[in-house]
């Protein structure tokens, strides 16, 4: 059996499998890509032949428009592609995220893109899968990073809409995964009121909504009256909650939702006064129990803290190695 | 122990009073005694509690986690308690106790038997608890409210009283302060300081703006000099005698040379006075900086209080009368009880307010900080009352500076590059630091400061960095004094960064020798 890195390793132009000569994730457009989510900085536009999930495809082309190519892949059905099949199973970060399954002459790589195993009501759930390459993110690879049960976050900032029914509580939540979960999740937890958005946060809304998922009684914030507001919950982009956009609010309270927020400072920076931990991306506990759950012996680690995790998992005699890959967690980590 | 961590957290990153106050208010009323009260005890500065050194802690941590692990997480968040609270593992939680009675086991526990016991309330607590837990126990529980704040927060709450009313019981209660909470909650009367010698609120000035003289009538009003000592109010009465500081804390173990030979409530300004001269501030800062004093530090930096009104002549409230009729009562108390460390501020006569502009500006010496100007018909109100006096500081001082070092901030800026050491040039090529400044910026001016620094380091001494000479730092400050323990001879009072002169060349900041021309 070839060694994995004999047939897929890092290129300035992505990760490249070479016997099925196609790029995962690559940061600039090339003729055949494999994508894991619709993240902007794992799915660039400008690819010609694109295999993704279904729903990774149609938010993809809500963003940039539809490529020339599409493979849409269901989970676990195999794409025999030259000497290398491939196959997609649910990675838990966002709708239609995907871990891209690659075997190729007995040996299995898993590329697990961006992911989580807590709940979230609008994806499907991460399964493990054995491997003898597991390729992992690290956004959130040091051990001050365990996220709480993100019900209770929504706890607390139903508590505050209580104590401050005079203010508007807006959420600087990313447009795409957060926005919705942070609506099924406050749906979950009995908020049945309308919940108000920022213009840019509507169109992955309604392919989320077009996916079944319910996401109930949303409207834009644009348009409302600023009495109106009040007592009310706004969601918009990260970008525009310090910005004049939130000044259109009656003094609101600007929360913001994100596995940063655990860290005082990053909370404090961005003048933040509800800070809500909740996150799309594995913490510590989640990023060693499924390293665990896959078997691999050889681990590569992606975007954030890798020292960390390199260094928790060799103590488990596991090899990782730092896998410096241009471009991935720019646009919606956290 | 869980709510109190909960109304810090919230209150830690609020920053507009007015939203303070409706989480303190929610705490108070849904809290039950003892724990609000050592609370409110913990929020004032009124708890006393045995706190352990950061060592402690430190060790603690280390038994538990990964040094590697560690070290890169502490480098990440940069606040020691904080990366504890967040890195310490997760256990099967028990209960934790009340605020009260965790306080009350910290002051009873025997100093062996303490590690094991914080660290068994870390395994029960959740991160925000561990973190005020830690913070509690280190003695470093900023809140950002102060005394006067959570005050008002129990008069709204309780909705029959005002701030001042409890203000003026306040040093004749104690925690867990469950009389006063009795009170607030109409279940009991209002607790009876009888003659228990309590803070009175104090009267506060409006800064004047050049612009605001003109429309001032001159005959209307009566100036004095603002001094350059701490704001303080001595009570006497026959429960006792004591110092208040502005907030109403208890100086009196710092300042134990001050006594009242009569029964009386003064309001005057602290001062270092040596032969009569007024010591620069700094002599005083030396003495505010313990809780307690030595025969060295009596005899070297003696204090005194010079006298700017009466509120209390024995038992007689005179706070309703006018200012001209208060400053008559204070000169015949004052009269009746000569003292050497009480004397009087002065009266400056003046006809036109234009008379009182060269003092003013030329207040830069010793022990002045400016004027002040009150309206000679004002009874004694508390709080900051408008139109009634004003205070007129002299223009503060500025001087061009470099960066050259940054380090970690603390509180709620810490994990940011916030305490800043900037220097003058002494030769064309050395620069000599002259002081430190961590405020006087916008929390943007605060990131990009951050980003410059991490850009520009050229050396690190743990949580200090070294950076290239690059950055110009306007600095403002109000006085410039001699001081052989600082490497350049010189000390600034109040220095804050007005400004950052990213337009200004470094070799062109100002040298040392033009600081020293500002010495008085
Ligand atoms: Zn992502």
């Amino acid at each position: 059996m070839p060694p994995v890195d004999t047939w897929l390793y890092p290129t300035p132009q992505g990760l490249y499998c070479a016997p099925g000569d196609f790029f995962i994730d690559p940061p600039r457009p090339v003729p055949r890509a494999v994508i894991t989510h619709a993240h902007s900085d794992h799915a660039r536009p400008g690819n010609h032949t694109v295999a993704a999930s279904s729903a990774t495809l149609a938010l993809m082309r809500a963003r940039h428009g539809p490529c020339p190519a599409e493979t849409p892949l269901a989970w676990g059905e195999p794409l025999h592609h030259r000497d290398v099949t491939i196959t997609l199973h649910p990675a838990g970060h966002v709708l239609g995220s995907a871990q891209i399954v690659l075997d190729h002459q007995g040996t299995r790589a898993v590329i697990s893109g961006d992911y989580k195993r807590a709940p979230d009501p609008t994806c499907d759930p991460f399964t493990p899968i054995q491997c003898d390459l597991f390729i992992t993110e690290a956004t959130f690879a040091l051990p001050i990073f365990r996220h709480p049960p993100a019900a209770a976050e929504i706890a607390r900032l139903l508590a505050s809409v209580a104590l401050f029914p005079g203010r508007t509580h807006v959420i600087g939540a990313y447009s795409l995964g957060k926005t919705q979960r942070l609506i099924a999740l406050l749906r979950q937890s009995g908020w049945n009121e309308p919940i108000y958005l920022h213009g840019a946060l509507l169109p992955m809304c309604a392919i989320y909504q077009q996916h079944g998922i319910e996401l109930g009684d949303l409207r834009p914030a644009t348009v409302a009256e600023k009495r109106d507001l009040i007592g009310r919950i706004v969601l918009a982009p990260p970008s525009a909650i310090a910005d004049r956009w939130a000044r259109r609010l009656e003094d609101p309270v600007v929360c913001m939702a994100s596995g940063w927020m655990r860290v005082r400072q990053r909370a404090k920076q961005g003048g933040v006064e509800l800070p809500l931990v909740i996150s799309d991306h594995a913490d510590w506990d989640e990023l060693n129990q499924t390293i665990d759950d896959t078997g691999a012996r050889e681990v590569w680690v992606t975007h954030g803290t890798e020292d960390a995790l390199i260094h928790e998992i060799s103590k488990r005699g596991i090899k990782g190695r730092a896998l410096r890959l241009i471009g991935y967690g720019e646009e919606e980590a956290a | 122990m869980k709510p109190f961590a909960d109304l810090l957290e919230r209150l830690l990153y609020t920053q507009s009073r007015t939203a303070k106050l409706p989480q303190l208010r929610h705490y108070f009323a849904t809290t039950p005694d003892p724990d609000r009260g050592i609370a409110l005890a913990a929020i004032t500065g009124e708890l006393t509690l045995h706190a352990a050194k950061p060592a402690l802690i430190r060790t603690l941590a280390a038994e538990r986690t990964d040094p590697t692990l560690f070290a890169l997480s502490y480098d990440f968040v940069g606040d020691l308690a904080e990366t504890i609270a967040l890195i310490w593992p997760p256990s099967q939680a028990t209960q934790l106790p009340g605020l009260a009675e965790i306080v009350a086991t910290l002051n009873s526990t025997a100093k062996p038997d303490l590690p094991a016991q914080i660290a068994a309330w870390l395994d029960a607590a959740d991160p925000s608890t561990r973190l005020a837990l830690l913070k509690l126990i280190t003695g470093g529980l900023r809140v950002g409210v102060s005394a006067r704040l959570a005050r008002i927060a129990l008069a709204e709450w309780a909705g029959h009283t005002t701030a001042d009313a409890i203000e003026e019981i306040w040093h004749s209660l104690a925690p867990p302060y469950t009389d006063l909470f009795a009170w607030l909650e109409h279940r009991a009367p209002r607790p009876d300081p009888a003659d228990a010698p309590v803070f009175r609120p104090l009267m506060l000035a409006n800064p004047l703006e050049t612009g605001d003289i003109a429309p001032l009538e001159a005959p209307l009003y009566r100036a004095e000099w603002k001094w350059d000592g701490i704001r303080v109010q001595l009570v006497s009465t026959a429960g006792g005698t004591r110092l208040y500081s502005r907030g109403a804390e208890d100086i009196s173990a710092t300042f134990p040379e001050i006594t009242c030979p009569s029964p009386a409530v003064l309001d005057g300004e602290l001062l270092i006075i040596r032969n009569g001269a007024v010591a620069p501030f700094a002599d005083l800062q030396q003495r505010l900086n313990r809780k307690t004093t030595t025969p060295k530090l009596l005899r070297d930096h003696p204090a005194a209080v010079r006298l700017y009104d009466i509120l209390f002549d024995g038992t007689e409230d005179l706070r309703g009368l006018p200012f001209d009729a208060r400053r008559a009562r204070l000169e015949a108390w004052h009269a009746r009880n000569p003292t050497p460390l009480l004397d009087q501020s002065p009266l400056i006569e003046f006809r036109t307010l234009d008379d009182l502009e060269p003092p003013r500006a030329n207040a830069r010496s010793a022990g002045i900080e400016g004027l002040m100007l009150k309206r000679a018909n004002s009874p004694y109100l508390p709080g900051r009352p408008r139109g009634h006096w004003w205070k007129h500081k002299r223009d503060p001082l500025t001087i061009d500076a470099v960066l050259m070092y940054a380090q970690r901030g603390h509180g709620k800026r810490s994990g940011l590059y916030s305490d800043y050491t900037f220097g003058l040039w002494r030769t064309d090529t050395e620069l000599v630091p002259i002081g430190k400044a961590y405020f006087g910026f916008t929390d943007r001016e605060l990131d990009f400061l951050d980003k410059w620094i991490r850009a520009n380091t050229t050396a690190r001494f743990g949580p200090v960095r070294e950076v290239s000479p690059g950055l110009v730092l306007e600095i403002a400050f109000d006085a410039a004094q001699l001081s052989p323990r600082h490497k350049s001879g010189v000390a600034l009072r109040f220095p804050r960064i007005a400004r950052l002169r990213a337009d200004k060349p470094h070799q062109e900041a100002d040298r040392l020798e033009t600081l020293m021309k500002l010495i008085k």
